[in-house]
C-alpha cells in the first residue's frame, strides 16, 4: 500500500501559462478567456464560502475584474490561481465579517478520531463506483456538499483550495496567507470533519 | 501516525516515515479501514463537478470590462 498522489495538475500550469502571455499581450479575447476559465470555480468556491448563490455572483463580479488586472504583473504561470483566489478569499470573508460575527473554532484531533462505537460496517462509497443511478450519485454529492458547509470557514476554505480547486500545499498557504504546516493541520482536520459527517449521514 | 494521514495520501511524507506506516498498515485492518475511508472521501470531494459559469453572466463581466477599458483610457 503506497501513498496516494495528489497533486497539482501540470495541464493546468501550461494553460496558465497562454492565459497569461495573452493578458501580458494585451489580447482582446484574453479577459473572456479567463472569466471562462475562473468564473466558473470563482463561482462554485464563494458559494461554498458565501452559502448563498447571490453572494458568489456578487463576490465573482467584484473580483473577476480587479484580480485580472493585477494578472499582468504575475510571472510565474504557478502564481496566477495563488493570486486570484487571495482576492476572492479576502472579498468572501470581508463579505461574511458584514453579515454575523463568527467564533473561530479549532477541531482537535481527539474528537476527529473514529470513536469505539463507529459503526465499523458502514462504508464510504469509492467515488469510481458510485451507482449508476444518477440519483443516487446526487444523493452522495448532496452529503458531501452538507459535510463541507458544515466545517469551520477557515477549515473549508483550506479543503476547498486543495481538494476542489486543487492548489498545492504551497499556493494555497501563499493564497490564505498562512504557513504551510497551519495548511496541513487544517486540511487534515476538515477531511477528518468530512469523514466523519458522512460516516454519520450513512449510518 | 494519525496525525500524518493526510499528508500520507498527498505523498509529502519522507519515504523513512512513509515506509513506517505502511509497515504499520498492512499488520492493522482497522487502520487500513479508516485510512481507506479518509481516501474515499477525498475522492468523492474531489469528484463534485465543476460550477459553470452561466453565458449571460459572461457577456456582462466582459461588457463591465470594456467599460472599464474605455473610461481608463478616456
Amino acid at each position: 500500500m503506497g501513498p496516494g498522489c495528489y497533486g497539482s495538475p501540470m495541464e493546468t500550469v501550461e494553460a496558465d501559462a497562454h492565459l497569461l502571455d495573452a493578458i501580458r499581450r494585451d489580447d482582446p479575447a484574453a479577459f473572456e478567456s479567463f472569466v471562462r476559465r475562473y468564473g466558473g470555480r470563482i463561482l462554485g468556491f464563494g458559494m461554498r464560502v458565501c452559502g448563498d448563490q447571490e453572494a458568489a455572483k456578487d463576490v465573482a463580479q467584484e473580483t473577476l475584474i480587479q484580480a485580472y488586472r493585477s494578472l499582468k504583473d504575475v510571472q510565474d504561470p504557478q502564481a496566477l490561481r495563488s493570486w486570484l483566489y487571495r482576492v476572492v478569499s479576502n472579498a468572501c470573508l470581508m463579505r461574511r465579517r458584514k453579515k454575523k460575527y463568527e467564533p473561530r473554532r479549532e477541531l482537535s484531533l481527539e474528537e476527529l478520531m473514529p470513536s469505539g462505537s463507529e459503526e465499523a460496517s458502514i462504508e464510504i462509497p469509492d467515488a469510481r463506483a458510485l451507482p449508476d443511478d444518477e440519483a443516487a450519485r446526487e444523493e452522495m454529492r448532496e452529503a458531501v456538499h452538507a459535510g463541507i458547509r458544515e466545517l469551520p470557514v477557515d477549515y473549508r476554505m483550506v479543503l476547498l483550495l486543495r481538494d476542489i480547486e486543487q492548489l498545492s500545499t504551497r499556493q494555497t498557504a501563499e493564497a490564505l496567507d498562512l504557513n504551510e504546516s497551519t495548511v496541513k493541520m487544517r486540511l487534515h482536520r476538515a477531511r477528518l470533519m468530512l469523514r466523519k459527517v458522512l460516516v454519520e449521514t450513512l449510518a | 501516525m494519525f496525525s500524518r494521514l493526510s499528508e500520507y495520501l498527498d505523498g509529502e511524507l519522507d519515504p523513512e516515515i512513509c515506509t513506517g506506516i505502511d509497515d504499520h498498515m498492512a499488520d492493522c485492518p482497522p487502520c487500513q479501514a479508516f485510512l481507506q475511508s479518509l481516501r474515499r472521501t477525498v475522492d468523492l470531494t474531489r469528484d463534485l463537478p465543476d460550477q459553470e459559469i452561466p453565458d449571460d453572466m459572461v457577456r456582462e463581466l466582459v461588457e463591465a470590462y470594456r467599460k472599464t477599458r474605455q473610461s481608463g483610457e478616456s
